[in-house]
């Protein structure tokens, strides 16, 4: 029988047509205009030249702050991996029938607005917050413990927002181990810790990467934490990229600084795939 | 329209229930109707209604601001016309004329919008955003302050594609709870600069406000800085006391409420806001030399100058400006000596009694639009502390 090679595409086309508008076209774009030249009053001249990629190397600071952002983003993944991977293997493990309600507490934040959630921070961790509110009652300080306007607040509120997408990813992969490898290991003699360690563990490990370069790129990119939570000198490269775009209207600029990270990002996520394999990421998405 | 596309497909959906349509047919019914909700709705929907030609878009600059202009200016007007005024915001000024050059063709999404300072006039106009009113058909013109509408003259030759609506300062607000009133007075401006007061202080990411007030603490005019090395080492020196750059106003209003800040500067209509919330302990200091800015209403290029035009002369109505001036706790371009000025708006923060702003001290276009760049880079550096 003749295959109709065309099928797949015709069923495709629609998702395709999506992501070459949606993505490719604006990815273009954004390569374009970082070649362009800004004139003094703000409009954007076409040309072709590389002045823009030269001034974000001209001096240490476009690249610190791209360094201070890989920082950031380096300390938030060992963090969620830190903090996500207990409750996924809890999820693993349990047999409780309040499972699938634990699970949607997971998936809880997302019902909530990114900028609510991340401005409600502001009434936990200020001054006259939350805590510092009890603790002064209590007795226990006297001023005010300044946890707000500082890096760790970013992280908290990076956290809040990318710990879910480590919990989901680690467990789709725990979810996929047989369990029975699990008691052959402690059939043979394995203590309950031997059998995680040589057994669980590394075969989770795909989905711990998956959530690691997952948390890794939305960090990156991410602008709300640190521009609500942040104090002077906690701005990543996503503000700086909104400060050239709508502060001073150089879009050139800033599209070069984003294409920088884009290329940043590429290669990173291509050196997950050559390794890892990116699949990992969609299975956390659509559960086999 | 988009009640009678609802309604068509309520009944499709009642006719497949009842057997009367095939699968295949409410299948396409349930498209066809998607498509045409989509493009009457919406985005294009709101694209559709600013492009009609009874309705007019006005955006600004959304919290007490927008609320006080949809009350008094935009209620009250569609209800005397029947014009619906489509109502936008936006964060700060610099994200709109983003937006507004983003859009296709260029401005040609957008009609009114709020304007903080004339150095924006002259961006709207150096990008080619302007129009050329005929001031015969705002009357009430007659009735603001000449003063307030010079600076706007001499940049588009004498013409106007705004009309000036309110003023007010980007100044210094402290809490009196923390600090004296005397110790206010005498520092100044130099307040933003105190270590005793490390960690306290609040500011504005805005470069211009930062660099203005440390030409004000180096003892130089800044809309002629000549040392600017001063005015770099004297933002050098602050950011270490800053606690936080704020972004937004409702973000300014919540650090001084909270009292995360014990002063900062601010814009004085969000003060007098707070203060009649019942934060009377935040009091506005104006050093010499404030901030000083006065609003406009910009009309874009390729906007229905008729409706645009009856309600700017609607907005400037005596009873319309001097209750938007209350709403938003910013004086209005009205000019006091010729139209009587009602109390609670003469006794504003900055309310100028003699009509003609001397003494006010405003940025200068020309001068701060030609260091943006520059002065905008090296100031994120500060910022940033690199």
């Amino acid at each position: 029988m003749k295959e109709k090679w065309w099928k797949p595409w015709l069923l495709l086309s629609p998702s395709l047509t999506a992501v070459f508008l949606l993505l490719v076209v604006p990815v273009c774009f954004v390569v374009v205009y970082s070649f362009w030249l800004r004139s003094p009053v703000g409009q954007d001249i076409p040309a072709f030249q590389f002045g823009n990629y030269a001034k974000f190397f001209a001096d240490f600071f476009y690249p610190s702050i791209l360094i201070s952002t890989i920082r950031v983003a380096l300390e938030t993944v060992f963090l969620c991996l830190l903090m996500g991977y207990i409750p996924a293997y809890f999820f693993y493990k349990t047999e409780s029938p309040f499972k699938p309600a634990l699970m949607i507490l997971v998936m809880l934040p997302f019902w909530i607005s990114f900028i609510i959630r991340t401005l409600s921070w502001v009434n936990i961790l200020g001054d006259s917050g939350l805590i510092n509110h009890m603790l002064i009652k209590l007795g226990l300080i006297s001023e005010p413990f300044a946890m707000l306007y500082n890096e760790g607040a970013v992280i908290m509120g990076l956290l809040q927002y990318l710990l879910p997408f480590m919990i989901l990813n680690i467990y789709v992969s725990l979810d996929g181990i047989d369990k029975s490898l699990v008691e052959a290991a402690k059939s043979l003699g394995s203590t309950e810790w031997q059998a995680f360690r040589e057994v669980t563990l590394p075969l989770s490990l795909p989905g711990v990467s998956a959530g690691c370069l997952l948390v890794f790129v939305l960090t990156c990119g991410t602008y709300l934490p640190p521009m609500i939570l942040g104090g002077p000198g906690n701005e990543m490269i996503a503000n700086l990229i909104f400060k050239r775009v709508i502060g001073t209207l150089d879009w050139p600029f800033g599209s070069a600084i984003s294409s920088i990270l884009l290329l940043l990002l590429v290669m990173i996520v291509y050196t997950y795939n050559r390794y890892m394999g990116i699949s990992q990421i969609f299975k956390a998405l659509s559960k086999e | 329209m988009e009640k009678e596309l609802n309604q068509r497909l309520d009944d499709v959906y009642e006719g497949v229930k009842e057997g009367q349509i095939s699968r295949r047919d409410f299948v396409k019914y349930l498209t066809l109707s998607g498509v045409a909700i989509g493009l009457t709705g919406g985005p294009f929907g709101l694209m559709r209604e600013a492009l009609a030609a009874k309705s007019i878009r006005f955006d600004g600059w959304g919290g007490t601001v927008s609320e006080a202009f949809r009350k008094h200016a935009f209620e009250p007007f569609t209800k005397a016309t029947g014009i619906k005024v489509i109502d936008g915001e936006f964060g700060n000024a610099d994200s709109y004329l983003t937006r507004v050059k983003a859009s296709y063709p260029p401005g040609g999404e957008y009609n009114l919008a709020h304007l903080s300072g004339v150095f924006d006039y002259k961006r709207y106009v150096d990008l080619g955003f302007d129009v050329v009113l005929d001031e015969s058909k705002i009357p009430n013109l007659k009735n603001v302050m000449p003063a307030i509408m010079e600076p706007y003259r001499k940049i588009t030759n004498g013409k106007l594609s705004a009309v000036p609506y309110d003023y007010g300062l980007t100044t210094i607000a402290y809490n009196s709870k923390h600090i004296s009133d005397d110790k206010a007075k005498k520092l100044g401006a130099a307040l933003l600069w105190d270590k005793d007061l490390k960690g306290k202080l609040g500011s504005w990411t805005d470069w211009r406000t930062n660099i203005w007030y440390a030409a004000l603490k180096t003892g130089q005019n800044p809309n002629d800085i000549k040392d600017l090395k001063a005015v770099w080492n004297a933002l050098k020196e602050q950011r270490s006391l800053i606690k936080k750059y704020w972004a937004s106003g409702a973000e300014q209003m919540s650090l001084l409420a909270n009292e995360e800040v014990y002063a900062s500067i601010v814009w004085s209509g969000r003060v007098k806001t707070l203060q009649n919330q019942g934060h009377t302990h935040l009091k506005l200091l104006i050093p010499d030399g404030a901030f000083s800015w006065q609003e406009c209403i910009f009309v874009m290029k390729g906007s229905d100058l008729e409706v645009a035009s009856k309600l700017l002369n609607y907005m400037l109505e005596p009873e319309c400006a001097f209750a938007v001036a209350r709403g938003q706790s910013y004086p209005s371009s009205l000019d006091p000596t010729k139209v009587k000025t009602p109390d609670d708006v003469s006794s504003l923060p900055g309310f100028d009694k003699t009509g003609t702003l001397k003494g006010y001290l405003f940025a200068d276009p020309g001068y701060w639009n030609s260091k943006q760049i520059d002065w905008a880079e090296k100031w994120d550096r500060i910022m940033a502390g690199k």
